[in-house]
């Protein structure tokens, strides 16, 4: 189901992916003040922007679910946060070094884009252990969405707040995206689809695996029932982190499994 | 829950229904559900003092922990404002904390899910619960605060201060009551609630903060800055609203 079009889609990532960094380091001229450092700028910010993108798409997921209860997209939703966390973890670290890099401390509080997405991050660090502390499957599903969405329009608030209380401060110590050369606006634009090609490949490689699996333990669920004569048979706990879908499998199944 | 709605939800088929009387069909008014809702709550309150003794015991205490961590006997400026804000948010998350846990371990939402009333009454009750222990938690803190640690005399501060605290509340009490019904029925809530809430309240310590570290200076104040003041309404709209459209998901079961 989510295995369609997954060659095709890693194999346009990798070529795409390879184009932006060849671009990066071939095309773009060096920056003059800060020379081979700015070139972190095409991988934090294409992360930065993905990753917060994908915290919002992982809201509007999660609405999807609470309107139409198809757990689907509830997985939909986990997979985005999900990946869109380990996005947010590099973004931070590229960040620190750019920072480290240009300003010569490991972290500044007086770049709001920076501030706001660590708070944004925190916020979202909270959604797994919300999630998997919660026993009953569509219980947790729910909650889960009710937290996406609440987070994903968090998202331009808390942004907005942060910079109302940097930018009248300080002065922006500079303005990323404004009167970019075409050269580096384009290699930007390169990057960023690269990027984006990247998250939605690995969200499908996630979201096929964890279909896959989870066909995997409706039939060994159906042939563990067939082999005892329809008596329900504990079935091994699983000790994975993944939200439950039962896709195509009887309904009984989806809450049969006894506490242990 | 309440007892003025002796019907149940009818299990039968709209075919059947006129055969019941008319009666029992109007649905009471969600303003009675919150009056006997909040009534519940005050009254349990009252009758446990399990919240809002503790917040302001804690804000005391907290404010003599800061004396002796800063080692500073008075402040002023942004440090009081920051000192205020962040002992008020930690105080109120130990209300935010039990706001629920009744409801959860002794049957309080079945009893409201049974009776046939709006959900989203339970949130505004819950909400308004929530300020009302602020309120009274901030009759206590606020004094403490002048008294222990406030360098300028804070008379001329109080009008500001005032505006400020109730706009802080307002988006306390929204989000406090949101992730208080998100975090109850986990497995780890007591950590929970906190996780979730402190990052969903830094705009409104941006806000409160900035808008009340100008009332808290020695030469006298103007009143708080409308900026922050825009910044803490708007957010406390949007939550409040968020809030609302979002309640009735966490009490299905």
């Amino acid at each position: 189901m989510y295995g369609k079009g997954l060659r095709a889609l890693s194999i346009s990532t990798v070529v795409v992916m390879a184009i932006a960094l060849g671009l990066v380091f071939f095309y773009v001229p060096l920056e003059a003040q800060e020379g081979f450092l700015q070139k972190i700028f095409y991988v934090h910010v294409p992360l930065a922007i993905v990753a917060l993108g994908g915290f919002v798409l992982g809201g509007v997921f999660a609405i999807l679910h609470l309107r139409t209860r198809d757990a689907r997209w509830d997985m939909r939703s986990y997979v985005a946060i999900h990946m869109s966390l380990i996005f947010g973890v590099a973004t931070l670290i590229t960040g620190s070094i750019w920072a480290k890099g240009s300003w010569g401390h490991w972290w500044v509080w007086n770049e709001p884009t920076l501030v706001s997405f660590l708070i944004i991050f925190l916020l979202y660090a909270t959604y797994q252990p919300l999630r998997f502390a919660i026993e009953d499957p569509e219980r947790q599903a729910r909650y889960a969405s009710v937290f996406a969405i609440t987070a994903g329009a968090f998202v331009p608030l808390n942004y907005i707040a942060v910079n109302l209380a940097t930018a009248y401060v300080h002065p922006r110590v500079f303005s990323s995206t404004h009167n970019l050369p075409a050269s580096m606006a384009f290699t930007l634009l390169v990057s960023l689809i690269a990027m984006v090609l990247l998250y939605a490949t690995l969200c499908k490689y996630e979201l096929t695996a964890k279909y896959t699996r989870a066909q995997v333990r409706a039939a060994r669920r159906l042939l563990e029932q067939r082999s005892v004569g329809g008596a329900p048979v504990s079935s091994r706990r699983t000790r994975s982190a993944v939200p439950s879908v039962y896709p195509g499998s009887a309904p009984g199944q989806v809450a049969g499994e006894p506490a242990s | 829950m309440s007892a003025s709605a002796p019907q149940t939800r009818s299990q039968t088929p709209p075919a059947a229904a006129p055969a019941r009387s008319r009666a029992s069909r109007t649905p009471t008014p969600t303003r009675t559900v919150i009056r006997a809702l909040l009534r519940k709550e005050l009254l349990v309150e009252l009758r446990t003092l399990e919240s809002v003794p503790g917040m302001s015991l804690f804000a005391v205490t907290t404010f003599v922990v800061f004396h002796f961590a800063l080692n500073r006997n008075t402040i002023d400026g942004d440090e009081a404002a920051g000192i205020l804000w962040v002992t008020l948010l930690f105080a109120a998350m130990l209300g935010i904390n039990r706001l629920f846990v009744a409801d959860a371990d002794q049957g309080g939402f079945d009893g409201f899910l049974i009776a046939p009333v709006e959900r989203s009454a339970l949130l505004v009750a819950k909400a308004a619960a929530l300020l009302a222990y602020l309120v009274v938690l901030e009759i206590v803190a606020v004094p403490a605060f002048a008294l222990l640690l406030l360098a300028p005399p804070i008379g001329q501060a109080l009008p500001g201060l005032f505006a400020v605290l109730i706009l802080g509340d307002l988006g306390v009490a929204a989000i406090g009551t949101l992730v208080a019904a998100l975090a109850v029925r986990t497995r780890a809530r007591d950590l929970l609630g906190p996780l979730l809430a402190l990052p969903l309240l830094v705009p409104i310590v941006i806000g409160a903060s900035r808008a009340s570290s100008p009332l808290l200076v020695l030469s006298h104040p103007g009143g708080p800055p409308g900026r922050w003041m825009l910044l803490l309404g708007l957010y406390d709209l949007v939550f409040g609203l968020i809030a609302y459209a979002l309640f009735e998901f966490l009490l299905e079961d």
